[in-house]
């Protein structure tokens, strides 16, 4: 695989190598010197257009420690706001050499543009596209799933996972449901009927208006951020009634079974979607989910630019 | 000096030389005893040439795409002999000033008539009516009236102007498209749309601005136009108004015909277009709206744009596609192979009854002795692989580059002179 635009793009054996791999260069997280030689003389460029100061960090510090140079280059605004073209930029980090981009940008679909218009050669990993795509955060995510339900190893068959909040939106979401279902995971988006897309019921999951009759029966629950734009275009009557229809609080935690866990992808919004309560215990996993996709987008850049198995 | 179409069949029929003088056809002599200059069209299809109710030729403004010129030797080598040009150029055709610029340029290039719309509302802006006495009685004498890029909406400003337009036998073409349900649209509305995460353009938004307007134009006598009708539900509301008695006509853009959303999945902007491909069923019932005469005609919407316009991300790029060079090709594709249409009935869809809706007397005649010989000679036998870079537009956004389409366009009569002969500019 030369791409990853889409979760989609991965079977459920390409997906088990990254997680399987994720595994193992996990462990070099745990050394004390924490790089290998891997990707030595090779450049990841991290074209950000939108601002995303966890995700740019999290791929920098996934490429560093493969011994990668790492570029930041930070598009402000898109050529939609008539700055640079995508294409001028694209000509130029060819002309510097990238072997990898890894692209964050506004509009659905970019980073399959940036991959398929031949203005460059290299890798191109979509870090987050529009509303499409987010394909490593769903990595981490079910890397996350499968460390703690499924003793990390193999896939995720017959996990139950609902993902709660604004699916309309969510390129996490989207990620999550087509990468779950090919671990053979079930999931149930859950939101107000506003947010869920258009033909979502021909997705491969369920969908509930009804989070707590769904939180029961499930191993873990994603929230997702909602944000108050959103009410503003009258997706919802009030942030209140959002929260109090959809948020997770401490009387809907304790619907879960005991061992279930959950995830947020980041960023919080703590009283909205998720109460501090709930986001502060036990059962949450945000910080893991964090140094998971460290482990997780060091895989997807080591198989994607070839590394050598035997170098871990 | 006469000219002579020989051996050519007119409507597919029977061959005959077809004899050209002083702008009109002369006489329809048995094939090989017409006498004049002989132009070989042995076994070629005769039809009258074709009318364009919808084209976007970007001048004045946006000569970096297209002029009237470089338009109008496009539409020259589709077989077309009129075309509408469309008022969405900078400044906005809503005076009588810049339609009759736009009718000069025409009229200077000479390859087709260049038929002016002028703008229904002041700017395109939707809230105040543009001088369309003064049009109507300009030089370029505008009978066809649309905000076309924008939809009139206002229900109250649709009504006047449908009304308004009644005094010199006008028509308010109406851009189908509720702003709101549209806001930021990319793409058609559906499963698809949901799975890219590109906002939808839902058919109910199309559909319920032409259920609104031609009740409208029922309740005040009124007869209004619906551009590139793009859904099944649309068609479905035509048909009903029409059933009804309301003076409703419709037009269809050759890429509904044959493209669908399935394309975008490919994030490439060379299929982004207003309004967006749709399904396969709607294509579907739009073929068979057109061979049912539910819509009347074939209209290119031709729009053309800059390459760095469509060289860029989805979301930057500009909507719309090619269309004079190649709308014969994708009608004996949809239309005339699959049967669903005759020569004669697609005469009548794209010149007969276009020319009738834009008023333009000297077009859309039947290729008979005393017509304006506006002809257009058809090679139904042909086969052509599109490229982008030989088309005569200035711009190069055709969605059809590297397909391999049937029929091609080999002789233009405008006015008895000829435009294209064999397939090249005369």
């Amino acid at each position: 695989m030369k791409h990853l635009l889409s979760a989609a793009d991965l079977s459920r054996d390409d997906a088990i190598l990254v997680l399987d791999t994720a595994a193992e260069l996990a462990a070099v997280t745990d050394r004390s010197v924490k790089k290998l030689p891997t990707l030595r003389g090779r450049t990841v460029v991290n074209l950000f257009f939108e601002d995303s100061t966890r995700t740019r960090i999290s791929f920098e510090v996934a490429a560093k420690r493969l011994s990668a140079d790492v570029i930041n280059f930070a598009a402000k605004g898109s050529s939609v706001s008539k700055g640079e073209s995508l294409k001028d930029t694209a000509l130029t980090l060819e002309a510097m050499g990238a072997d990898a981009v890894v692209i964050r940008h506004g509009s659905s679909g970019a980073p399959h543009r940036l991959a398929t218009a031949g203005w460059i050669g290299g890798s191109v990993v979509n870090a987050g596209d529009g509303t499409h795509e987010h394909p490593t955060q769903a990595l981490l995510d079910a890397f996350t799933m499968r460390r703690h339900l499924r003793d990390g190893a193999g896939d995720l068959d017959g996990l139950r996972v609902a993902i709660v909040g604004d699916i309309l939106h969510s390129r996490v979401a989207r990620s999550n449901v087509l990468l779950l279902r090919t671990l053979g995971a079930h999931v149930t988006l859950v939101a107000p009927p506003t947010l869920m897309p258009y033909g979502v019921e021909s997705w491969p999951c369920d969908v509930s208006y009804d989070i707590d009759r769904v939180l029961p029966g499930v191993d873990a629950v994603m929230m997702l951020r909602v944000q108050a734009e959103r009410m503003h275009a009258a997706y919802f009557p009030s942030t209140l009634e959002y929260s109090r229809l959809y948020g997770l609080d401490a009387r809907r935690m304790g619907l879960l079974p005991p061992h279930a866990i959950v995830m947020h992808p980041g960023p919080m919004n703590r009283g909205m979607e998720i109460s501090a309560d709930v986001a502060d215990s036990s059962r949450a996993v945000m910080v893991e989910q964090v140094a998971n996709g460290v482990s997780v987008r060091m895989a997807v850049l080591y198989l994607l630019l070839g590394g050598m198995k035997e170098e871990i | 000096m006469s000219r002579v179409l020989r051996g050519v069949r007119p409507y597919g029929e029977n061959p005959v030389d077809i004899v050209i003088a002083d702008g009109v056809i002369v006489e329809l002599a048995p094939a090989g005893t017409g006498a004049g200059e002989v132009i070989d069209s042995d076994g070629l299809v005769a039809l009258p040439g074709f009318v364009d109710l919808h084209t976007h030729l970007r001048e004045p403004g946006r000569e970096d795409a297209e002029t009237v010129l470089t338009g109008s030797r496009a539409a020259a080598l589709g077989g077309f002999t009129c075309v509408h040009a469309m008022a969405n150029t900078n400044p906005v055709a809503d005076t009588a000033g810049v339609v009759e610029q736009v009718w000069r340029l025409g009229q200077v290039a000479g390859l087709v008539d260049v038929r002016p719309v002028g703008a229904v509302t002041v700017g395109l802006g939707g809230d105040r009516m543009a001088e369309i006495g003064a049009m109507a009685h300009s030089a370029a004498e505008v009978r066809v009236f649309s905000d076309d890029g924008k939809c009139v909406h206002d229900a109250v400003l649709m009504r006047r102007a449908l009304e308004y337009v009644k005094a010199f036998d006008g028509v308010v073409a109406q851009h189908a498209q509720e702003p709101r349900l549209t806001e930021d649209a990319q793409m058609n509305e559906g499963e698809l749309s949901g799975r890219l995460g590109l906002v939808g353009w839902p058919s109910v938004a199309e559909e319920a601005i032409i259920a609104r307007d031609v009740l409208l134009a029922e309740h005040v006598g009124s007869w209004l136009h619906v551009c590139h009708v793009s859904t099944a539900g649309s068609v479905e509301v035509i048909r009903w108004a029409k059933a009804r008695g309301v003076q409703v006509t419709a037009e269809v853009t050759p890429h509904h015909l044959i493209l669908t959303e399935d394309l975008v999945s490919s994030y490439d902007p060379i299929y982004k277009v207003n309004p967006p491909l749709r399904t396969a069923a709607d294509v579907h019932a739009l073929r068979a709206a057109l061979a049912d005469g539910t819509i009347d005609a074939i209209a290119t919407d031709h729009a053309p744009h800059p390459h760095e316009d469509k060289d860029c991300e989805w979301a930057a790029a500009a909507m719309g596609m090619l269309g004079l060079e190649t709308a014969f090709s994708i009608a004996m594709a949809t239309m005339i192979q699959p049967g669903l249409l005759s020569w004669r009935d697609l005469a009548q869809r794209m010149s007969v009854r276009p020319a009738e809706i834009g008023r333009v007397r000297t077009q859309g005649h039947d290729l008979v002795v005393g017509a304006v010989a506006n002809i257009a000679v058809v090679d139904p036998t042909a086969v052509r692989v599109i490229s982008a870079t030989d088309l005569a537009s200035s711009s190069r956004n055709t969605p059809y580059a590297g397909m391999e389409l049937p029929g091609r366009v080999v002789h233009t009569f405008f006015a008895g002179t000829p435009t294209v002969l064999d397939g090249a500019l005369a």
